[in-house]
């Protein structure tokens, strides 16, 4: 059973081995670096600046300067060290939110795939419901009115979006039942479970990876929209979506407040999006085309 | 055979909208407060109870959930207490001018990514597709309301040649001449509408593009180039023509985000439709509102899907049988 696991991390040292030679993950992979090292040490380095309201008076609504590069917001804070301290937020936020879509999809859709039957057939006329519900509309609703803090507001972000990938494991998940090694695996005695994680799993990773890549950009840009209807996260506590919220009303005058969030709102997602896309071509062997279905 | 398909499908959709009604209703009352416990000084706690009680607001969850129901059958959405209106009278109005919107731009982006797409194909690796395809990456990575802010920022704010939001012009709507009010109300669809084409055009044009590039290698198409049939009939009347079953079924699955697009470059152009009606119903804990936006934007969302897999059938034999 060892071979298994050996030939499952050469599998992905190939694909990484592949993604540092595709022409687009070459820029997408720097930039998503940069932006975590960002986030990891960007706050220590510019510290309580980001809530620190340094002179109301004469440091109002300043245009950039040396001294403050992205200028100052309307009640004299740094933009730029809040802009530093809104990626460990932003980043973390929906890169936690994606992880958690990714597990329930993932295990909802092989689920259904392996089970099949009447259980199947329950659980995707739920999903069918559950897809139907525009994402953005319930969103709204409930964290207007159940207003909870930043850890409810990651967990409903989540929880509202696996119902896409789910489909698609089901289906990978349905195809891969029917290899003859996990009817073989199934002979041999090994346990539903064994056989889902073993067996299943590896062979429907791949849209996994690919779909929660392209998710955490969808999640920054969510959260960054929700914050803009004034549901999302609190002030002050800043993200990329509350510091272009605060701005966003005085862009006429202002444009810098919300314009460096933005930069870095679309920044962020395009390279998660670029990299979702190189991932899928890397991991995907069997075609060439950039989408398959 | 295809009678009973047809029927099993609409049976399904309604089981999809009473599970949709049954989750909104319940996440959207069960929130603490209710729309009668905002702060005010001026109505005393026993008003309060008098008023929970006209709308049935003091009974037990089940009871008002069968009420709510019972109401909905009878085509009744509710009561919008801060609107002193039926709900039934606000999506009237809201839903005709959210579907003018939605409509048009899901039209236009589906005509132009279409097109596109087939186009992409064609010219696989040359630089038409590589630079259509980097720009429009670039769009799709745009966040909603930032791309309609900024939209709206560039066209009306600095270069003044569109209106910034509003269907129609407020002061003079009504004392213009037939012709110039139609010519105003297309002048104020331009800006959401471009918005709203330019952020779903993305993903259209991708699927078409792959659809098409899967197509292109098949046998048929290498019999009829045999034949000496034309390269444009070819790709429009033989690859086209297969390629384009899989745009109808991503239709299905693009209309939920789609709508989610719809509210927030409604809530920035101030369109006043079914989003602007939810995001301004919420902060007031209008409820009724709150849970008829969100049945019917899933209703909407079920007719297209139910559309989108007859047209599927319609053009699909095997999916028929």
């Amino acid at each position: 059973m060892n071979d298994v696991s050996d030939d499952g991390t050469s599998l992905a040292r190939g694909a990484w081995q592949r993604l540092l030679a595709h022409r687009s993950a070459r820029w997408a992979l720097p930039v998503i670096g940069l932006l975590v090292l960002v986030a990891i040490f960007g706050p220590i380095l510019v510290g309580s600046k980001g809530i620190q309201q340094l002179d109301v008076v004469a440091l109002k609504n300043a245009p950039p300067s040396r001294a403050h590069p992205f200028g100052t917001d309307e009640v004299s804070r740094d933009v730029f060290a809040r802009v530093i301290a809104g990626a460990r937020v932003s980043l973390a936020i929906s890169t936690i939110a994606a992880a958690l879509s990714m597990t329930l999809g993932t295990a909802y859709g092989m689920i259904a795939g392996y089970f099949g039957g009447r259980i199947d057939t329950i659980m995707m006329r739920i999903l069918d419901a559950c897809l139907s519900i525009p994402r953005v509309m319930i969103l709204i609703a409930v964290l207007a009115l159940w207003n909870p803090e930043l850890p409810g507001v990651v967990i409903l972000l989540g929880a509202t979006g696996w119902f896409g990938l789910s489909r698609l494991v089901r289906a990978e998940t349905l195809a891969a039942r029917r290899i003859e090694y996990v009817d073989a695996a199934r002979a041999l005695g090994a346990s539903d479970l064994r056989v889902l994680w073993r067996h299943l799993l590896p062979n429907v990773i791949a849209p996994v990876v690919v779909t929660s890549t392209l998710a955490v950009g969808n999640v920054i840009a969510l959260e960054a929209g929700l914050s803009f209807l004034g549901v999302g996260v609190h002030p002050p506590t800043p993200t990329w979506g509350t510091i272009f919220f605060e701005g966003a009303s005085s862009f006429a005058g202002a444009w810098w407040i919300a314009f460096f969030p933005g930069v870095a709102i679309v920044a962020t997602v395009l390279a998660f999006n670029v990299l979702g896309d190189a991932l899928r071509d890397v991991l995907d062997p069997r075609s060439a085309l950039p989408e398959r279905r | 055979m295809v009678w009973w398909k047809i029927v099993a499908r609409l049976w399904q959709s309604l089981i999809v909208v009473a599970i949709v009604t049954t989750i909104s209703f319940f996440v959207i009352r069960l929130a603490p407060g209710d729309p009668f416990s905002y702060d005010s000084i001026k109505i005393t706690p026993a008003v309060r109870e008098q008023l929970r009680a006209e709308r049935g607001y003091d009974k037990p969850l089940p009871v008002q959930f069968v009420r709510y129901v019972t109401g909905l059958a009878h085509g009744e959405f509710g009561y919008s207490v801060t609107r002193q209106r039926g709900v039934g009278d606000l999506l009237a109005d809201a839903l005709p001018r959210t579907l003018l919107l939605a409509g048009t731009s899901l039209v236009l982006s589906i005509v132009l990514g279409v097109v596109i797409g087939v186009l992409q194909a064609v010219h696989r690796g040359e630089w038409f597709d590589r630079a259509s395809s980097a720009v429009l990456l670039f769009l799709f990575s745009l966040p909603d309301f930032w791309a309609a802010l900024m939209i709206m920022l560039m066209f009306s704010l600095w270069w003044h040649v569109l209106p910034a939001g509003g269907i129609v012009d407020a002061t003079m709507h009504d004392y213009l001449p037939p012709w110039r009010a139609f010519v105003d109300r297309l002048r104020h669809l331009v800006l959401p509408v471009t918005s709203l084409t330019l952020l779903s055009l993305a993903g259209i044009t991708r699927f078409q593009r792959a659809a098409m590039l899967e197509v292109l290698p098949s046998d048929f198409i290498r019999t009829a180039r045999a034949k000496g049939v034309p390269e444009r009939a070819i790709i429009w009347r033989h690859a086209f023509r297969t390629a384009i079953t899989p745009i109808i079924v991503l239709l299905g699955l693009t209309l939920a985000p789609f709508l989610g697009g719809v509210v927030f470059v409604e809530k920035v152009f101030a369109w006043p439709g079914l989003g602007s009606l939810a995001a301004d119903s919420i902060a007031s804990h209008d409820y009724d509102v709150v849970t008829a936006t969100v049945i019917v934007g899933a209703v909407l969302v079920v007719i297209g899907n139910l559309i989108s897999d007859l047209l599927h059938m319609a053009v699909d034999p095997r999916v028929r049988e």
